[in-house]
């Protein structure tokens, strides 16, 4: 099929977001980040850094852990798309109201993880896709996989949560 | 405890038959600050307010902005408790930004401790900032909300509703008031076995005049105070609906994205942005004098935009300029010492003279950006003549007022809208607007709302820094051993008094400071002036106590002999470190102790050296000394958070100046810590009920010299310039014996 194009000649890119599919009328190359954020208004998806350094912008694609302000709609485009906001939905496969979180976001607040909270989605993010894969990490797979950057310092907590779900 | 007369209460009714009521104080006219700024004008100011409903809620406003200390439930756990309410039934919500929550408890708070807030002294020209500049104080900052704020305003406001609620059930019951009791939201007679919920009694309660003698608890009646009560803040923090203030959104924004003039102090030139108006969704290059900024219907697009942009910015003297000049500069000024005295005791120069030996040492830290996660960013939407204004910030009224005054628009005329804060350290005071001001300017070019964000490039080059300072220390010794005299120089401006002085016991002490200014913008940074001085006093004791062949705690116990405080907390820490006992191979225990914002905090930190020759930071144990904790949980996040942020800028932490701008550009740049390199962290809140100290800030100040002291232990080789990173270990022998 012939790809859509608006007046400036740009690619409409579908994306399945949250389990709903939306068509953007933006540049191949524009960030995901930037397509959650500005087109979308899924706010809850953070700008750090904008090289992938800070991981404050990880979703999940298709479930695996992606920094979102280094990835082209184009290279997710009609791939599984989960975002903060659809994490709990993502997790448990029902559509649960927006009151439900993971056992992940239940142990941030049960561990009193955030701070200004402003990495956390990010950090739920990370971690959530890894405790997916490997429910009992070492530390040094914790300390490999989560390499978000927290200016307020909640990595000893982030590490009890991780520890205090793997013993779950 | 009883509470000055000079305060006194509000009431008001509002609609529906609730309580509102509001705790005020008088005028600090003792205080110098008052009588320059407060002679004439409004005489009240109301900190705090609570609201009754008749169904019994009760709506705590905290006028303090929350950026992860906890703040919002620290203060409304104070007020609660002494009001004797039900926490179910309490509602948390953020006081808007108006003058009726200017904040004059943090006013004569600080004040009281320095004059001055500590981040406003040394930073402006106080002839040159408006009395509203100064006074409109809504900010969070100086480790000072539940200290100032919350034990001077919250919790009498507290106790005055709950007089009140008491008086008026009495008043219905025809008992006496001291015949009644409080308890979770309901006033009890217990003779007759009556009680009455507080909601039933708003109505009532607000036709009362307000109590003038009120009486707060003591800590053995707290009900909330003292417990580890989860955060309101939180739930929305791990779900992503936390509003930030780059999380303003509408379906007409436009985005702007900036490019500022690179050398401080420069203006815009010229500018070609044909080819960025061509590109895709760009709408207008708006002109600054001292930046370019594309707009358009989305950040990445304006900011895309914005690389196709030429510009030119004008030259200057300081085009050339780098660190290694700016610390020249400091190393002349300091040897011309043309000092002004900070502290002086005994006879130095006499110390000195006598001395049986002396040891002198040069210390030195870089500037350092404040980096918070949430880039900086304002959101301002422009309707005629008032505007609405979204950003994150440790001062409210202030920014509103800026961005009035920047708008030429009444301060009535413009509505802030709270958010939470993706961090502040300090880069959302006063005083540090560069951001606040270009969105305004290029937001008032619309009639829809423009959301300018600085890139993390963008805030790392344009930040208002930790100063560079450099500091001179020789100290003196009798021929047994014993310090005699502590000689002092170091470069200002001193932006928080006191901050060099020293808690030990020596005779002699001369303590100097040299003002230097450079091209490159300051403020404050958490914990302000501590962040360096403890590295540069903390090292400089440990000098001391290596070179008089004495173990460094001990040392240290024996200079403190007339601050037990600082005794205690050494203690604890050492205690809990396993100091003096075996340590696994090749590891090292370093030593600090810091006074700041109230708090004494000892800091052990347990390093070794590893296969590269690079320091590792295996534990840090913390005993702080706060007075008494409001929350507990929250007060030990905030103590972990201090050191990481302190931890981060020791091992990593480095602004350096090449041909007069930053060389820093992201993250990769300027290294964090992640989890990787993260210690074990062990926290002991030492209780001694003195008064509340902050906690924000005072963990921060140690873990540099606790660090590099045990560095040296490990290696023989004293740090002597932060970052850490940037020091070369020989690999040689360890000290023995400590």
């Amino acid at each position: 099929m012939q790809p859509l194009t608006n007046h400036w000649g740009i690619t409409m890119a579908t994306l399945l977001v949250n389990g709903t599919e939306y068509t953007l009328d933006v540049e191949a190359d524009m960030p995901l980040l930037w397509a959650l954020r500005d087109e979308l208004g899924l706010t809850g998806t953070k700008f750090g850094c904008g090289i992938a350094q800070c991981g404050a912008c990880t979703v999940h694609v298709n479930g695996n852990a992606v920094r979102s302000c280094v990835t082209p709609v184009s290279t997710v485009e009609g791939q599984a798309i989960t975002t903060i906001e659809g994490l709990a939905q993502a997790v448990t496969g029902t559509n649960t109201s927006a009151a439900d979180i993971t056992a992940v976001q239940q142990a941030w607040v049960d561990h009193q993880v955030p701070q200004c909270g402003y990495c956390q989605s990010g950090m739920i993010m990370a971690v959530s896709s890894l405790l997916a894969r490997n429910p009992n990490p070492s530390d040094a797979e914790i300390d490999a996989s989560v390499t978000n950057v927290c200016r307020c310092g909640s990595y000893p907590r982030v590490r009890s949560a991780i520890r205090a779900l793997a013993n779950a | 405890m009883k509470m000055n007369r000079r305060r006194f209460l509000f009431a008001t009714a509002i609609a529906g038959g609730g309580l509102l009521l509001g705790y005020s104080a008088t005028r600090p006219s003792k205080h110098r600050l008052a009588n320059r700024d407060l002679a004439a004008g409004d005489a009240r100011y109301l900190t705090s307010f609570i609201r009754l409903d008749p169904d019994n809620q009760v709506t705590i406003y905290v006028p303090h902005s929350e950026m992860g200390q906890g703040i919002h439930t620290s203060l409304a756990m104070m007020a609660a408790d002494e009001m004797d309410a039900n926490w179910e039934d309490v509602r948390i919500e953020q006081a808007p930004a108006t003058d009726l929550y200017a904040n004059d408890a943090l006013v004569r708070g600080f004040a009281s401790e320095f004059g001055l807030p500590g981040f406003l002294t040394g930073l402006v020209n106080f002839g040159s900032a408006s009395i509203a500049e100064i006074m409109n104080l809504q900010i969070t900052g100086g480790s000072s909300s539940v200290r100032f704020t919350g034990d001077s305003a919250m919790r009498p406001a507290g106790a005055a509703a709950r007089q009140m609620l008491i008086q008026c059930a009495a008043e219905q019951w025809g008992v006496p008031a001291s015949e009644c009791t409080a308890s979770l939201g309901h006033v009890q007679h217990n003779a007759s076995g009556q009680t009455v919920s507080y909601g039933s009694l708003a109505a009532a309660a607000a036709e009362l005049e307000p109590p003038q003698d009120i009486t707060l608890k003591s800590r053995d009646q707290f009900t909330l105070m003292g417990k580890p009560i989860s955060r309101n803040d939180i739930p929305a923090k791990v779900d992503g609906s936390a509003p930030y203030g780059i999380d303003a959104h509408s379906e007409d924004m436009l985005y702007a994205a900036i490019r500022l003039a690179p050398v401080f102090g420069t203006t815009l030139v010229s500018v070609d942005a044909s080819e960025a108006l061509n590109r895709p969704g760009v709408v207008r290059v708006v002109e600054l004098e001292d930046s370019v900024a594309v707009v358009a219907d989305n950040y990445w697009r304006a900011k895309e935009a914005l690389k196709l942009v030429k510009a030119e910015f004008s030259a200057s003297d300081n085009d050339n300029t780098s660190s290694a000049d700016i610390f020249a500069h400091f190393d002349q000024r300091l040897g011309a010492d043309d000092s002004s005295e900070d502290f002086e005791a005994g006879d130095a120069d006499t110390g000195l003279a006598n001395a049986d030996d002396v040891i002198e040492a040069g210390y030195r830290v870089p500037y350092l950006a404040h980096a918070p996660m949430e880039p900086m960013n304002c959101t301002v939407h422009f309707q005629g003549d008032r505007a609405d204004l979204w950003t994150s910030t440790q001062d409210a009224l202030g920014i509103k007022a800026r961005v009035a005054s920047i708008a030429g628009l009444d301060e009535d005329a413009v509505t802030f809208h709270h958010s939470y804060l993706g961090g502040g350290f300090g880069r959302r005071l006063p005083f540090t607007w560069n951001m606040i001001d270009h969105a305004t300017l290029i937001a008032k070019e619309f009639d829809v709302p423009v959301k300018t964000i600085f890139s993390r490039e963008d805030d790392m080059q344009q930040d208002y820094y930790r100063p560079a300072v450099a500091s001179n220390f020789r100290a003196a010794f009798d021929t047994n051993g014993n310090v005699t005299t502590w000689h002092n120089r170091f470069t200002g401006p001193i932006q928080v008094p006191g901050a060099a002085h020293i808690p030990y016991a020596i005779a002699n002490q001369s303590i100097r400071v040299v003002d230097v200014e450079t091209h490159v913008p300051i403020a404050s940074w958490r914990s302000v002036d501590h962040s360096q001085q403890s590295f540069f006093i903390e090292s400089f004791v440990d000098e001391i106590a290596h070179r008089a062949g004495k173990n460094p705690y001990q040392l240290r116990m024996e200079l403190l002999r007339d601050h037990p405080r600082h005794q205690r907390v050494l203690e604890v820490a050492a205690n809990a470190a396993g100091y003096g006992q075996n340590l696994p191979e090749g590891h090292a225990l370093g030593i600090a102790v810091q006074e700041s914002f109230g708090s004494i905090v000892a800091e052990i930190a347990e390093v070794s050296m590893d296969e590269n020759n690079r320091p590792k930071v295996h534990k840090v144990t913390c005993a702080i000394d706060c007075g008494w904790t409001v929350n507990p949980d929250t007060a030990a996040s905030q103590v972990e958070s201090g050191i990481i942020f302190g931890l981060t800028a020791a091992l990593y932490g480095e602004i350096t100046i090449e041909n007069g701008r930053v060389a820093q550009n992201n993250f990769p740049d300027y290294e964090m810590i992640r989890m990787a390199d993260s210690p074990e962290i062990d926290v002991h809140i030492v209780e001694s009920g003195e008064a509340l100290g902050g906690l924000g800030e005072p963990a921060t100040p140690p873990i540099a010299a606790a660090v590099t002291n045990a560095i040296y232990i490990l290696t023989g080789e004293r740090v002597r310039e932060l970052p850490i990173k940037n020091h070369r270990f020989s690999g040689n022998a360890s000290v023995a014996g400590v």
